[in-house]
């Protein structure tokens, strides 16, 4: 009986696709390319990652819901600019400016929220006009042109301790904190019970429009956190900075095994499913694909990722 | 002149005879009614008419011709057409588009539609129905009434001969309700024969030339309505009273009152409950009845803070409470069981511990967030030992059981908030005898245990085993509150049938 409950467990868990799938990529990337395998490279990627990640991270937790969140990429962009502002015109402490930025990103994350829960638009929709707003704002904030060069305090997060990037460590709290809330906590069991079957979830007396309400502040928390992230890295706010990276972190949890149903999967597998998106543009770089074959690759890969996580779940039911 | 004659239909589903040996003729241009309860085989008799559904055995002669392979297809080209309980009609397409929409079937997809010709033709097929309908308006903005009326108009496009409506009138007013039997009267007199269903006996008698009654699937007799009260029909309908009790006395213990309810109005779509009050005590089961439309469900579901109240009270422990949400219900120390399961009481892809914690996670949880999984894990082995839930092991999916043990899994899941008040819908539909039975047995169980308990059923003998006193509804509104001694299954369905005078009380 253990054994069997053990491998219905396993058989269950959707991060057995990506896990195969990035040891696959890893494996062949290291054949064809000697550059691939070496730690420089390795020291690139997991700096690269981590903003798509931590986008990611919160983008799992809508999708979670059964929702979606399209602004993640425009309110990265806001976030960026009004961390640049605040250090840059108006003089404000490094550590008071992200603190601000960061209830920026989640005050943008609540108003999706609200849209979904109180209003009643669709998800979909409700983030399609966040989107378009903050990015608006980032124009508006930047009068268009990059604001550049912060003290050194803020910069620090950027810097490397050893072969490490402060990026990555952020981008492991962030999934640390994360996979914790999902796994242990109430609030997680609620997350996935709401995309599991949200009127059952009603009807046993649990408030499910606070539970949507925090998912979608989570995601504007990542948000902005990878606005700030970026920011850092690059020691410029640039107005149209993360577009189309609302796209890589959807993908990312795709390919992380997260379904758009809602209810399945978990932050390891998105974790492994942006390392697989990473590696990708890793590897092709390094083979000096043109950018724009890059696109056709990537579109390639998640149709086949979907194709197949969507075979698994009928023969898992 | 017989138009429709069916001999010897039978018909079987997995574990249920659900038709045996009917035989029965139609005449041409009678209305013919056709009653029975729940599971008697009403509709499942008009479904194998219409061709929806097959039959076993048996033949169909219609017009002294035999119909073989009856599908849905070959029933509307022979004319046998059936309008829905629930109609099927496209909100977002034009009145007239829907009556013609199924002509177009054999022609090709890029044809132009003809809206001028369409529109007229419409027109003039609701004239002969009383018009007062404009063909160009989207049938969302019509009312239920006026929807039937496009469905019956749509019939009549198609040539139909014999028109089954299954219980037409239980989602119209009762101005509604007249025009449809107009309607119903001028389809007679243009030499249409109408087959109807209903629950409802005054209607029946209202309406119809005949009356054909059916019990557990077998035809128990044809009659003329104008020769017949409607207390014999009552009395066929119902058969021999069942007088298989569980043994547990009807005086309950005790006399203190649990929870009232003040002039509670409720409305959904199909029906309006209007200043509803009763009081439930400590320790009892009080059964609510009524038929499909009396408005059980809305009083359940408003109770429980899902449906919105329109007006009224409700007082738990003598003390006026505010139950806006299902949050606030399960603070004051009731719970839920939900009448659809599947949709509403599980979580099929989680397993059986995270479901039957669900809504007690915080009294099991440190700080009020992390969840105690050794307690969670001792919660769950409890109840499904308690109430003997048969799976493999505790992480099973709870979709993966038998529609018995869900609701198991459901009522565990109640029971584990430790709650004053228990409200259950439809506690035993669609599930198995034997977890019929045992289900029944906790309820009572519970009850002795000090739990008040609300059994919303249509099951007359479910109520008729469990319930201390009997509150029976009709269309949204208290026909009395019968105390054990005085329920029979006449009184109870009398009642439930809106012939108050015929009940004995």
């Amino acid at each position: 009986m253990k054994i069997l409950e053990r491998w219905q467990w396993i058989s269950e868990r959707r991060e057995v696709f990506p896990f195969f799938a990035l040891l696959g990529l890893i494996i062949v990337s290291s054949i064809i390319s000697p550059y691939f395998f070496t730690i420089i490279n390795f020291r690139n990627i997991l700096a690269q990652v981590a903003v798509i990640a931590v986008l990611a991270a919160g983008e799992t937790f809508v999708i979670l819901v059964g929702g979606i969140d399209l602004s993640p990429g425009a309110v990265l962009a806001l976030s960026g600019a009004v961390v640049a502002y605040l250090m840059k015109f108006l003089n404000i402490h490094p550590f008071f400016a992200i603190i601000f930025t960061l209830l920026v990103g989640i005050s943008a994350g609540l108003i999706n929220g609200f849209l979904v829960t109180k209003i009643r638009i669709p998800s979909f929709v409700a983030t399609l006009s966040m989107m378009a707003v903050a990015r608006g704002g980032a124009l508006i904030i930047t009068g268009g042109s990059p604001i550049s060069l912060f003290p050194p305090s803020f910069r620090v997060i950027a810097r490397y301790l050893g072969p490490i990037s402060g990026l990555t460590f952020i981008m492991l709290f962030i999934y640390i904190l994360g996979q914790f809330i999902l796994s242990k906590t109430r609030l997680g069991r609620y997350i996935y019970a709401l995309g599991g079957n949200e009127e059952a979830l009603r009807y046993s007396g649990i408030r499910a429009d606070r539970v949507k309400l925090f998912v979608f502040a989570f995601s504007g928390f990542c948000s902005a956190l990878g606005g700030i992230m970026l920011t850092a890295r690059l020691d410029s706010a640039y107005p149209i900075a993360g577009e189309g990276y609302e796209l890589d972190a959807i993908a990312s949890s795709v390919l992380g095994g997260i379904s758009f149903v809602g209810g399945v999967g978990s932050l390891i597998g998105t974790f492994m499913g942006a390392l697989i998106m990473t590696i990708l543009g890793n590897i092709l770089n390094l083979l000096q694909v043109p950018p724009f074959y890059q696109y056709l690759a990537r579109g390639l890969v998640l149709a086949i990722a979907a194709t197949s996580l969507a075979r698994g779940v009928r023969f898992a039911k | 002149m017989v138009i429709l004659r069916l001999e010897k239909i039978n018909k079987s589903f997995p574990g249920v005879k659900a038709l045996s040996e009917i035989s029965l003729e139609i005449e041409k241009g009678e209305i013919h009614a056709i009653v029975g309860e729940n599971g008697a085989g009403k509709t499942t008799l008009m479904r194998i008419l219409a061709g929806i559904i097959p039959k076993d055995s048996g033949e169909i002669y219609l017009e002294g011709r035999k119909i073989e392979n009856l599908n849905p297809t070959l029933a509307k080209k022979l004319g046998i057409i059936m309008i829905h309980q629930e109609l099927m009609l496209y909100p977002n397409l034009t009145v007239a588009e829907n009556i013609f929409i199924e002509h177009d079937s054999n022609r090709s997809y890029l044809e132009m539609v003809n809206y001028k010709s369409m529109f007229k033709e419409a027109e003039k097929l609701l004239e002969l129905l009383g018009g007062g309908i404009d063909p160009r308006l989207k049938v969302s903005r019509l009312s239920v009434g006026d929807q039937q009326k496009v469905e019956v108009a749509k019939a009549i496009s198609q040539r139909a001969k014999i028109i089954i409506m299954d219980e037409p009138t239980s989602a119209l007013t009762f101005t509604e309700i007249t025009k449809l039997f107009e309607i119903i009267k001028s389809l007679k007199t243009q030499g249409i024969t109408v087959l109807y269903i209903s629950h409802r006996l005054d209607e029946v008698f209202e309406i119809s030339d005949r009356i054909t009654v059916l019990r557990d699937g077998y035809k128990v007799e044809t009659l003329e309505t104008k020769k017949v009260s409607p207390s014999y029909v009552v009395q066929l309908i119902t058969g021999k009273t069942l007088d298989t009790f569980y043994p547990f006395s009807a005086q309950v213990s005790s006399e203190e009152e649990i929870m009232r309810v003040k002039n509670l109005s409720v409305s959904s779509s199909f029906v309006k409950v209007r200043n509803l009050s009763f009081n439930l005590y400590k320790g009892e089961i009080l059964g609510i009845t009524g038929l499909l439309g009396a408005g059980k469900t809305e009083i359940a579901r408003a109770i429980w803070g899902i449906e919105k109240k329109e007006s009224g009270e409700i007082w738990i422990e003598n003390k006026k409470v505010e139950i806006k949400n299902p949050y606030d219900a399960l603070n004051l120390g009731i719970g839920f069981v939900p009448e659809n399961r599947r949709i509403q009481g599980i979580i099929g892809q989680m397993g059986i511990s995270q479901n039957i914690t669900l809504p007690s996670l915080s009294q099991i949880s440190w700080w009020n967030l992390i969840i105690d999984e050794k307690k969670e894990i001792e919660i769950a082995k409890n109840w499904v030992n308690q109430l003997k839930i048969v799976t493999p092991h505790l992480r099973q999916k709870v979709a993966n059981l038998s529609g018995g043990n869900q609701q198991k899994v459901v009522l565990a899941k109640w029971l584990s908030t430790n709650p004053k008040i228990l409200i259950v819908d439809e506690p035993t539909r669609g599930i198995d005898v034997g977890a019929k039975a045992e289900i029944r047995k906790l309820l009572i169980e519970l009850s002795k245990k000090g739990i008040s308990i609300l059994l919303f059923s249509s099951e007359i003998d479910e109520i008729l085993n469990l319930a201390h006193r009997i509150l029976v509804l009709y269309k949204g509104s208290l026909q009395g509150i019968l105390p054990r001694n005085k329920a029979t299954r006449e009184n109870i369905l009398s009642l439930a049938m809106g012939l108050k005078e015929e009940a004995k009380i």
